[in-house]
């Protein structure tokens, strides 16, 4: 690896490759980190695992649930890389409590232009571990880290799902509930005028073993293993129109909410619920579908939330999937995360889709929000540059250090990074 | 509940490492041989974090078969079940013309893997229990004008476990012989495989796994490889030199 990271003119590392568009793709050259995965060293007193970049969060988990441990943080799905996380600084459904995925991570191992490998922490080069976590690739090879997992009494999680009707409503819910480790909000991002926003709530504690029924009680950290179902095929385009996605959004609506109150779920229906759905995107039929995901600062969350639902409401494209989270506060150089409100939506790709996008770009710029660029496929560069003043910092840092000329993406590219 | 321990000969190989994460994953404690063996560390860390099983390194070299025997002796324990992965492809044209690859080609395909097998069936037989896999090829089915040096050293070794399958069989000890086809490995790098014939690593380890477990005697690991061999080797021999296949 580190002869073709010193002779090509430039590349980009990819991990497992489930970012939604073009930041693990150069066209020139692109690494593969897949099969760097190996796991190197668990400390039990601390819960530090040392591994290769390759290793996916997945594999983490079934190596060290069943002794008690689980990712601090983890993202919509098992299939990522540890490197793709650190470079896209994921978050999961705790960011208001704990934080992004950097929060775990003690050390990284990073391969440089010239081949060599230097280990970055807090302590060494502090600088370039702050910008790598969240640096979407732009700062080299992550080909080993150091993280911390959190200790865990059993596989379940406790959940409590809780409906409301509008969007309001649901910001009432989510704020009021800061204190619980995790939680989510489903959008049913068709309700209109009175039922803008309405949503499900869903909030999740790690099981202690007190909290399960008796037949679980002996081995609380085992779960019976769940058959895969599949999408077999692409699904028509036909399937997909307002009308289909109005009733597919209004039915998960109804059935939530009838699974109100409390449940014991097991830990991959809570964090993973695509991931036993093989081919999931294969419901959007051949021509895919995009992602769009920002961040909107606590003050002008709710105006910002309503003018994106309304305009999504109004264009009737829909989205299958609306994720509501509340970010705690930003922290690192240039990752994602920023104290406020954070809405995914993924859109089938049709005519009107692009535009509806530009112009939910232009309500999150004037409302001071910013881009998730691991869900990005299409943004254009004087949008990335409007909406976040630390991109000047960003290119200075690639800049002094030679980077730019070296590690680039097709993403990068285009959104001139 | 411990299970029977595994010794994986060319762990280093990617046939070999997948072998030794599918036994590991069922709880086998494994044994992993190689030559450099030192380079494994990382990989019996990985191993064993991600199974909880204990693995062990030792240095194998399969050309040296004087250590065979002394190899054998310093396990920490006489596995249960041995799996021989080691093999070397040279391309059919420098056999031809330089004779160390073409000895080097034979002693790896058959020589080596023989010996150690032979090595180990002898204390199996004693033990009066085991299973040895010896991982050769469809290759060694019929000699091919492009390949057959490689060919002729597997047959010998898919002739060799078949005897030794006869002579074992009332001993308690189980021989089974895997013919993978065309796998996707840094062996076959760079070759243009047919998706449809070609398998994984993974799943050929899955194969060996299953076969042990059942007891199979001859494995193809796509089924598809059966059909085709019995054709190939149907065909009558005026006809098939003639052929470039
Ligand atoms: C179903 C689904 C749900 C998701 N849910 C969430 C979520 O809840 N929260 C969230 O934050 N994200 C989420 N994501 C996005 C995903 O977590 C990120 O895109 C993550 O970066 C993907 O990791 P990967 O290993 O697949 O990386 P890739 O997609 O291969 O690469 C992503 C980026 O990381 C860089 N990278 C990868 N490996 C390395 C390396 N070794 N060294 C340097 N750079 C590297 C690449 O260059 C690229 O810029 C979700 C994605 C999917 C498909």
């Amino acid at each position: 690896m580190s002869t073709i990271v010193r002779s090509e003119p430039n590349l980009i590392a990819r991990g497992s490759g489930r970012a939604y568009g073009d930041s693990a793709i150069n066209p020139s050259a692109t690494v593969e980190t897949r099969h760097l995965n190996r796991m190197i060293r668990f400390d039990p007193s601390s819960g530090q695992l040392v591994a290769e970049a390759g290793v996916q969060l997945g594999d983490i988990i079934s190596a060290f649930l069943p002794h008690g441990w689980f990712p601090l943080v983890t993202p919509g799905t098992r299939f990522v890389s540890l490197g793709g996380a650190i470079a896209a600084d994921v978050h999961g459904k705790n960011h208001h409590n704990d934080g992004s995925f950097r929060n775990c991570v003690d050390w990284i191992d990073l391969m440089r232009q010239d081949g060599t490998i230097k280990r970055c922490s807090l302590d060494e080069d502090a600088e370039l571990f702050d910008y790598t976590l969240g640096g979407m690739g732009l700062t080299g090879v992550i080909v080993r880290a150091a993280i911390r997992l959190r200790p865990v009494e059993t596989a379940w999680i406790r959940q409590t799902t809780i409906s409301t009707d509008n969007l309001a409503n649901c910001m009432q819910v989510i704020e009021g509930a800061q204190n619980a480790t995790y939680s989510v909000a489903w959008i049913d991002c068709l309700g209109q005028a009175a039922n803008l926003g309405r949503a499900l709530v869903m909030l999740g504690e790690h099981a202690e073993v007190s909290d399960l029924p008796l037949d679980m009680k002996a081995a609380p950290l085992q779960i019976k293993p769940k058959k895969m179902r599949s999408v077999p095929v692409y699904l028509p385009a036909l399937t997909l129109n307002r009308y289909s996605l109005s009733a597919f959004n209004s039915l998960y609506y109804w059935i939530g909410s009838r699974k109100r109150g409390d449940r014991i779920v097991d830990w991959k229906s809570y964090f993973y619920p695509l991931d036993s759905i093989a081919g999931w995107n294969k419901i959007y039929g051949r021509k895919g579908f995009v992602q769009f995901q920002c961040v909107l600062p606590l003050e002008s969350s709710e105006s910002g939330l309503t003018a994106l639902l309304a305009e999504i409401a109004s264009a009737g494209t829909g989205s299958f999937l609306s994720v509501l989270k509340r970010f705690g506060k930003q922290s690192g150089a240039f990752s994602f995360p920023m104290e406020g409100y954070t809405l995914a939506l993924d859109f089938p790709v049709n005519a009107k889709v692009f535009a509806l996008l530009d112009r939910l770009d232009r309500i999150t710029i004037e409302h001071g929000g910013r881009f998730y660029l691991a869900k990005d496929s299409r943004m254009r560069s004087e949008t990335l540059h409007a909406s976040d003043e630390r991109i000047g910092d960003f290119q200075t840092m690639r800049e002094s250090r030679e980077f730019t000329a070296h590690f680039r993406s097709a993403q990068s590219e285009r959104l001139e990074l | 509940m411990i299970k029977e321990s595994v010794l994986i000969l060319a762990a280093r190989s990617d046939i070999g490492k997948a072998v030794a994460h599918e036994f590991a994953s069922l709880g086998h404690p494994v044994q992993l041989a190689a030559r450099n063996i030192e380079t494994l560390e990382v990989d019996m860390s990985d191993i064993s974090l991600r199974y909880s099983v204990p693995v062990t390194l030792h240095e194998f070299d399969a050309l040296e078969t004087e250590t065979h025997a002394s190899f054998v002796d310093a396990l920490p324990e006489l596995p249960e079940i041995a799996i021989c992965a080691v093999g070397l492809m040279e391309p059919q044209d420098r056999t031809q013309e330089d004779i160390g690859a073409f000895t080097r080609v034979m002693r790896s395909n058959f020589e080596g893997p023989a010996n150690i097998m032979a090595e180990l069936a002898n204390r199996f037989e004693t033990r009066g229990s085991g299973t040895l896999v010896g991982i050769s090829s469809v290759a060694g089915e019929r000699g091919r004008a492009s390949n057959y040096s490689y060919g002729s050293a597997k047959a010998g070794f898919t002739a060799f476990l078949s005897g030794l399958r006869n002579r074992m069989a009332k001993r308690g000890v189980h021989v089974v012989t895997v013919l993978p086809g065309f796998v996707e490995t840094r062996m076959t790098e760079g070759m243009d495989l047919p998706a449809r014939l070609t398998a994984q690593p993974s799943e050929v380890a899955s194969g060996i796994a299953r076969a042990v477990e059942k007891k199979r005697n001859v494995v193809y690991i796509r089924p598809i490889w059966r059909v085709i061999m019995f054709i190939i080797r149907s065909i009558p021999e005026f006809i098939f030199k003639k052929m470039s296949i």
